[in-house]
């Protein structure tokens, strides 16, 4: 840093600004209108200036948001707890799956190996809308339709590929020397890999649960088609606010900020890990 | 009864075949140091042993048990890495109780127990420190306390030497054999110093081209080694080997090298006429200013005075080259120029150089 002239002190700077500008402008922008009634947010010329009000917090809160078309029920805190179990359960199951398996792979060389971890990372190739329709189908079939049980399985489309493959770089950079020492001690298979393995690859599992987490907690179109607004998440929830008498901006926007903020609180707590995990991820997976 | 033994064991590897039917039986509380160039298969075999690799063939026996297809937490063996392999997560002590918390053994017990050897190998400073937090010697030192605290039958060292310090190195390499011996566990000590290999083992196994090709005391590997490789890989500087062809004489039988005869031992008269290679260790030859029966006429070409000894490069009137080390620099030192040099024909050692066989004595 002490090296850079001025002049490049300056583009450096400048340049970050404009980056973090374009990045952030739109949350801010979104975290004003959520204090702002829709005259406020419609008025042409846009302004800085307008008088704070947190009625649109108070109708998402309380569930009942008055307009000039009359009273309307919405379910946003329901649709907010539904996020919250739903990518909770989610990542959790796919931990538990996603970590033996990651580390079978990164351990063990076996028939097909490569060929069965490639698939399930296929998985996240596939656009989400090319296997909705046969999958509603199934769902149909099998009763899944609009319950927890198939959001949380077709989650698992998002969350186990991610888990797996960057869990599977943490556990190839272990040495497995570590591990036969702890066994030659004396010590299972078992416990050697629930007490020398995954904490050793504790970070990385920590990193890539939070993606799965982030990344879950962000789908729309999976709960859009597979559930109704019983079950549905915050990212279709705010579908809501789109009402006959017209388009609730003001409690979009503060419906946004809400549905951020835990995913935010999250990134920034582990932004270490997180940071560490992808990059690992991007090099070894 | 052998406590430890292997019977025709191989392993391949992709790259090629490692081990190729090997065997060796160790004693109880007998400690053997297994010697060999790097590459040569001998942390495999240690590996083999511990059960975190699987032999292609044949069978390992610990305490008269077969094991071959026993998981390795079920052997009871020792076994210190040549890496370490501490767990990073854990304290020292942790590290050295590992051993102990699979046995399900009492805390109070394992306290003891960890501070004993802890003592013994002056790491109980350092006990509550990661290993990340300890030096090489310290790391060493917590490694081989691991494989040490359960007291096992059999202990496996991979090398655990070779990553610290020379200075470290030495005090270790005395004080090494009474903790050992101490312990009465049956040792395999993986070296590939073999000036530690005598220092350490009851016997030395050496290992080269995918078997043992020598199993010995040490003084008899040294001075009896069974084939030019071995004879090769101890001593320092390395033994003189040179073709030779013996002649059959009145007297015996007798090597030509330059212009003058040498006597060889009368058990080499069978070796007459046939190409041998002559293998002489430095220390064995004797260099004087005044010629004597059966001394080599040669021409001194380098002298490199070390503390204790000194080396001197030797060249024979047909140029063939010779190292010799004399003992002590307290005398005048030796100057280039001409000299005698004598040997016992005792010392001489002869290989069959299409085999590299030792060639043994006969009886007239």
């Amino acid at each position: 840093m002490e090296h850079m002239s001025l002049l490049e002190r300056v583009v450096r700077g400048v340049l970050i600004v404009l980056i973090v500008l374009f990045f952030l402008f739109p949350i801010f922008w979104i975290f004003l209108m959520s204090f702002q009634t829709n005259e406020d947010i419609l008025r042409i010329p846009p302004s800085l200036f307008f008088t704070p009000t947190l009625s649109n917090y108070s109708a998402l809160i309380t569930g009942k948001l008055v307009s000039t078309a009359g009273t309307l029920d919405i379910a946003f805190m329901k649709n907010l707890w539904n996020s919250v179990l739903l990518s909770t359960v989610s990542v959790v199951i796919a931990l538990i799956l996603g970590v033996p398996a990651a580390y079978a792979f990164a351990r063990f060389k076996f028939r097909l190996g490569e060929d069965i971890a490639f698939t399930l990372l296929s998985f996240r190739f596939a656009p989400p809308l090319l296997v909705l329709l046969p999958l509603s189908l199934y769902f149909q079939q099998l009763g899944l339709t609009d319950t927890y049980i198939g959001l949380i399985w077709v989650y698992q489309l998002i969350a186990l590929p991610l888990i797996l493959w960057i869990v599977r770089g943490y556990f190839e950079d272990l040495s497995p020397d570590i591990e036969y020492a702890y066994r030659v001690a004396g010590h299972s298979w078992w416990r050697t890999f629930t007490r020398i393995a995954i904490p050793l690859a504790g970070p990385g599992i920590a990193a890539a649960g939070l993606l799965a987490f982030i990344f879950c907690w962000n789908n729309f179109v999976f709960a859009l088609i597979l559930a109704s607004a019983d079950k549905q998440p915050v990212t279709v929830g705010a579908l809501a606010f789109v009402t006959a008498s017209g388009i609730q901006y003001g409690q979009i926007a503060a419906a946004i900020v809400l549905s951020v903020t835990p995913t935010l609180a999250l990134a920034l707590y582990a932004q270490r890990y997180l940071v560490e995990g992808l990059s690992l991820g991007a090099v070894k997976g | 009864m052998a406590n430890l033994e292997i019977r025709s064991v191989s392993k391949e590897f992709k790259t090629g075949k490692v081990l190729d039917r090997i065997s060796l039986a160790a004693d109880n509380g007998e400690i053997v140091a297994v010697f060999g160039p790097s590459g040569s298969g001998k942390t495999v075999l240690l590996r083999l042993i511990a059960g975190v690799e699987q032999p292609d063939e044949g069978s390992i026996f610990l305490g008269g048990r077969d094991v071959t297809d026993q998981e390795p937490e079920t052997r009871g063996v020792g076994m210190a890495f040549q890496n370490f392999a501490l767990f990073p997560h854990m304290s020292a002590f942790d590290n050295v109780a590992s051993a102990l918390t699979a046995q399900n053994v009492p805390r109070d017990v394992i306290r003891a127990k960890v501070g004993k050897v802890a003592a013994l190998l002056k790491i109980e400073h350092v006990l509550q420190h990661a290993p990340r937090e300890l030096s090489n010697g310290q790391k060493q030192r917590t490694a081989l306390a691991r494989a040490l605290v359960a007291e096992p039958k059999i202990l496996l060292l991979d090398d655990p030497l070779r990553n610290v310090d020379a200075k470290l190195r030495y005090e270790m390499r005395l004080e090494l054999p009474s903790l050992l011996k101490a312990s009465g566990s049956t040792v395999l000590y993986v070296t590939q110093d073999y000036k530690e290999a005598m220092a350490l083992g009851d016997r030395i196994a050496v290992l080269s081209d995918r078997d043992f090709a020598q199993v010995a005391r040490p003084a008899e590997v040294y001075g009896s080694p069974a084939t030019i490789n071995v004879a090769r890989l101890f001593g320092d500087p390395t033994i003189n080997l040179m073709p030779v062809e013996p002649l059959a004489s009145r007297t015996g039988p007798k090597i030509k090298i330059g212009g003058a005869e040498l006597s060889l031992p009368a058990g080499y008269a069978h070796m007459a006429g046939k190409a041998c290679v002559l293998g002489l260790r430095a220390e064995n030859i004797v260099v004087a200013d005044t010629p004597s029966p059966e001394s080599l006429p040669v021409e001194v070409v380098a002298v490199t005075p070390l503390n204790e000894r000194t080396l001197l490069l030797l060249r024979t009137d047909d140029g063939r080259e010779i190292l010799a080390s004399e003992a002590g620099t307290n005398e005048a030192p030796r100057r280039h120029g001409p000299a005698f040099a004598r040997f016992h024909a005792e010392a001489v050692l002869l290989f069959d150089p299409a085999s590299g066989r030792r060639i043994d004595l006969q009886a007239a």
